[in-house]
């Protein structure tokens, strides 16, 4: 009777992709609403001093803004060629786009602390002696201009960390992990080893000293990189994270013109 | 099964493609910004704003795609946003 033996099979969990693109989505709304809410704050300001906005906008350098633009619309191609290749099985070809994703908004803030010192330099920036100086209008249009860009760096800046959360995921091995709890333990009390099966019915291991004293079970299966094993849960966490990626590269597609380009 | 569900491949080339086209709008809304538009200025960058967003929305974010819902949920938003202005300014106006 000691061949007696119990099985863990190492399945897939089941996980809903639909419903937590959905819940990506609601999230993002409450992005768009709190910018939303700055626009409209900066339209309702621009209606009132369109002449002090005209002066105010002429000061910022269009150069950089452009440059910072295109950073992140190919920063956005980068993201979708990475969920692409992910979704081919393409494992490596996803971690460079994902690297080159990152290093895209590394530039982006680079430029932006250059462009934001720039100004301090010269003593604009909320609450400067300098800016004080100058008429309301203005006063309202950097106001609006750092806590907007401001924002919306702290935004890329919290995608680049994402983004990089997502590499480790996609870069470590692939593991699964199967616990038996002290309930589960009691129903197969008796039987003298516990076996570890795969999938297709592989035996992965044996447990054998699996006496009274035992009160749980955790198995943690690693496995080398290969096309079948790439966790479907990464895919959805990376499309997820792309949908943020994209919607910062959305609001500055708006940013871009009324800051920097209605002069 | 719900882990199962596929996912539609669209291709590197619409992708290169569509990203080609938002660095075409970007050069036009930077020229475009050059000339004197006066009032409309600001009606014609976010015109190309929007197209950009569009594209973005429909291709990167893969909205063309999904199922209607998401579609329905974007447009309730977009709704609800057009409303928030809608309502703002109505009262900016009959302020001053």
């Amino acid at each position: 009777m000691s061949n007696h033996s119990h099985a863990i099979v190492a399945h897939k969990h089941p996980s809903d992709f639909v419903g937590a693109k959905i819940g990506m989505w609601l999230f993002l709304f409450t992005e768009v609403l709190l910018f939303g809410g700055l626009f409209i704050l900066y339209g309702v300001y621009r209606a009132k001093y369109p002449q002090e906005f005209h002066l105010a906008a002429a000061e910022l350098d269009t150069f950089i803004g452009a440059i910072n633009t295109l950073f992140l619309l190919t920063s956005s191609l980068t993201v979708v060629l990475s969920i692409e290749s992910l979704q081919r099985g393409k494992r490596k070809l996803a971690l460079w786009m994902l690297a080159i994703t990152i290093l895209f908004g590394l530039g982006f803030m680079v430029n932006k602390y250059f462009e934001w010192t720039a100004k301090i330099h010269h003593g604009i920036y909320p609450g400067s002696p300098e800016l004080l100086n100058h008429s309301g209008g203005e006063i309202v249009f950097y106001n609006l201009y750092y806590t907007m860009t401001g924002l919306h760096g702290l935004h890329v800046l919290i995608g680049m960390g994402i983004l990089a959360g997502m590499f480790y995921f996609i870069a470590r091995r692939p593991r699964q992990k199967e616990s038996l709890d002290l309930e589960a333990l009691e129903k197969i009390r008796g039987n003298s080893r516990l076996v570890v099966l795969a999938d297709n019915g592989n035996e992965l291991g044996t447990i054998s000293n699996l006496d009274d004293d035992v009160c749980f079970v955790d198995v943690q299966i690693y496995y080398e990189h290969g096309k079948e094993r790439l966790d479907p849960r990464n895919l959805i966490k990376l499309e997820n994270s792309g949908l943020y990626w994209h919607l910062v590269d959305v609001i500055w597609i708006f940013l871009f013109p009324l800051f920097y380009l209605i002069t | 099964m719900k882990h199962e569900e596929k996912t539609h491949s669209v291709g590197y080339t619409v992708y290169i493609f569509v990203w080609l086209a938002l660095v075409v709008l970007t050069s036009v809304t930077v020229v475009v910004a050059g000339v004197q538009l006066h009032q409309l200025a600001v009606a014609v960058a976010i015109l190309i704003a929007s197209v950009k967003s569009y594209l973005v929305m429909s291709y990167f974010m893969h909205l063309k795609y999904e199922p209607p819902l998401f579609k329905l949920m974007v447009a309730m938003l977009l709704v609800t946003f057009a409303i928030f202005i809608g309502l703002t300014f109505t009262d900016i106006i009959f302020r001053y």
